[in-house]
């Protein structure tokens, strides 16, 4: 899974062991499901060591959500590839969500949680403004092509650019994928916006018409010739840069 | 007396000129009419080896009026379309009677319509096409829901620019690869 894990929380009264809290719930997330990590519970079940059916229940879970994933993307959400599991897809967003419902739980409204670039975002930031958020240019890291402004749900960028081939077309093993360089999806939650964040990229240039068919959900692709790309609805949330 | 056998006599002549002009546009209608039974009956012979083994590719709305047969593009096009609906390339009205299509049923293969999979099958009874069926059709997950309803309007493009507006925060593809980097870059803030 490997990624930088940021959070900002506004309320008043949120302390240092909050936080703390948080970033060991992603430890444990790290630890369980980290195809990197040999000792964890997914890399015993690609060695064959664990069976499904005797792994814990939060395994089992997320090979359910995938599954569910892998059928309303009509097959182009899938875990196995070359013979091994990779759930990674899946279990960010999942993980990001539980942890902005550990937050909400102890009360907090005002606050994100940022896993590798794919955020949910609750209430309002310090400035008792919607959530700022920048999509990365591709070509650029120190840039950001688009400004959006949103509350209460989840963003998803699924791309390839940075960290190589990870996502695959499981329709077309020959399928390089290399049309779109990146697909944020806006979605209700961050669970939601990542499942389908990496399905649609798995689509090619066909994944934003999926995101625009997608009820609730909208999209921004940007391809190889920085082109972009976006649904009848992403307008309404984009911040357009002024003079102020 | 002269002159009504007169007016009989143009009155005749007049009733004459219209029985010849009706009878005329009569003759020439259904000359016509044969015309065009004799046209399309040769271009269902022509066809007649494509149908029972082609794709059949039909009206989504099935309507039986100006049924169309038609190949299909045998593979997923990554051209942008929401609809499941088989792209007619060709068509070959078959509403006349011709005996050119063997009475059964014509079942086309399976197409992969990127959201769904959708199959036709068609029957033919006395060599005409008399009910449509969809034997697939992606109706039982929750995409295909809104995909039946509408179609994928063309969506609007832009060159990407650089922004100079401050963010809160970035979102962009994953920047690392082995392990959880935990930040500490949390940041406790008052809402005020």
């Amino acid at each position: 899974m490997g990624m930088p894990i940021m959070l900002e929380v506004v309320d008043a009264a949120a302390d240092e062991s909050l936080l703390e809290g948080i970033f060991d719930y992603f430890h444990h997330v790290d630890e369980k499901f980290s195809t990197y990590k040999n000792s964890s519970e997914i890399s015993r079940i690609n060695h064959g060591e664990l069976k499904l059916e005797d792994a814990t229940e939060e395994m089992r879970l997320i090979f359910e959500l995938a599954e569910q994933t892998r059928r309303d993307s009509n097959g182009y959400f899938d875990i196995h590839h070359n013979g091994l599991i990779d759930p990674s897809g899946i279990v960010k967003g999942w993980a990001i969500c539980n942890a902005a419902e550990i937050l909400r739980k102890e009360g907090f409204e005002n606050f994100y949680v940022d896993a590798g670039g794919d955020i949910q975002v609750c209430g309002k930031n310090s400035q008792g403004e919607k959530w700022r958020v920048g999509i990365r240019n591709p070509f650029n890291m120190h840039e950001v092509v688009k400004v959006i402004s949103v509350t209460d749900c989840g963003v998803a960028t699924s791309g390839t650019y940075v960290r190589g081939q990870h996502i695959y077309n499981p329709k077309n093993n020959q399928d390089a994928l290399v049309e779109i360089l990146s697909l944020t999806v806006i979605g209700p939650d961050i669970y939601e916006a990542d499942r389908f964040a990496t399905a649609a990229f798995a689509m090619g240039r066909s994944g934003i018409d999926f995101i625009e068919v997608l009820s609730g959900f909208e999209g921004y692709m940007i391809d190889k010739d920085k082109q972009a790309t976006f649904t009848t609805g992403f307008a309404r949330f984009v911040l357009n840069d002024s003079i102020c | 007396m002269s002159r009504n056998r007169s007016n009989f006599t143009s009155n005749f002549n007049q009733a004459i000129k219209k029985f010849f002009l009706s009878a005329f546009v009569v003759f020439a209608f259904i000359a016509y009419a044969i015309h065009e039974r004799l046209t399309n009956s040769n271009a269902g012979l022509s066809s007649a080896q494509a149908v029972p083994t082609s794709n059949a590719g039909l009206d989504a709305s099935g309507s039986s009026a100006g049924v169309q047969v038609s190949s299909l593009p045998t593979s997923t096009t990554s051209v942008p379309t929401a609809a499941p609906q088989p792209t007619a390339l060709s068509s070959t009205s078959i509403s006349s009677n011709t005996s050119a299509f063997k009475d059964g049923i014509y079942t086309g293969p399976t197409i992969d319509v990127n959201y769904g999979l959708v199959q036709v099958q068609a029957t033919v009874q006395n060599g005409k096409i008399t009910g449509v069926q969809f034997l697939q059709y992606p109706t039982d997950r929750r995409t295909s829901q809104q995909i039946n309803a509408i179609a994928v309007p063309y969506l609007q493009q832009e060159a990407i620019q650089a922004q100079s507006a401050n963010v809160d925060i970035i979102s962009g593809a994953t920047l690392t690869s082995e392990g959880f980097q935990m930040s500490l870059q949390s940041a406790l803030a008052s809402a005020h």
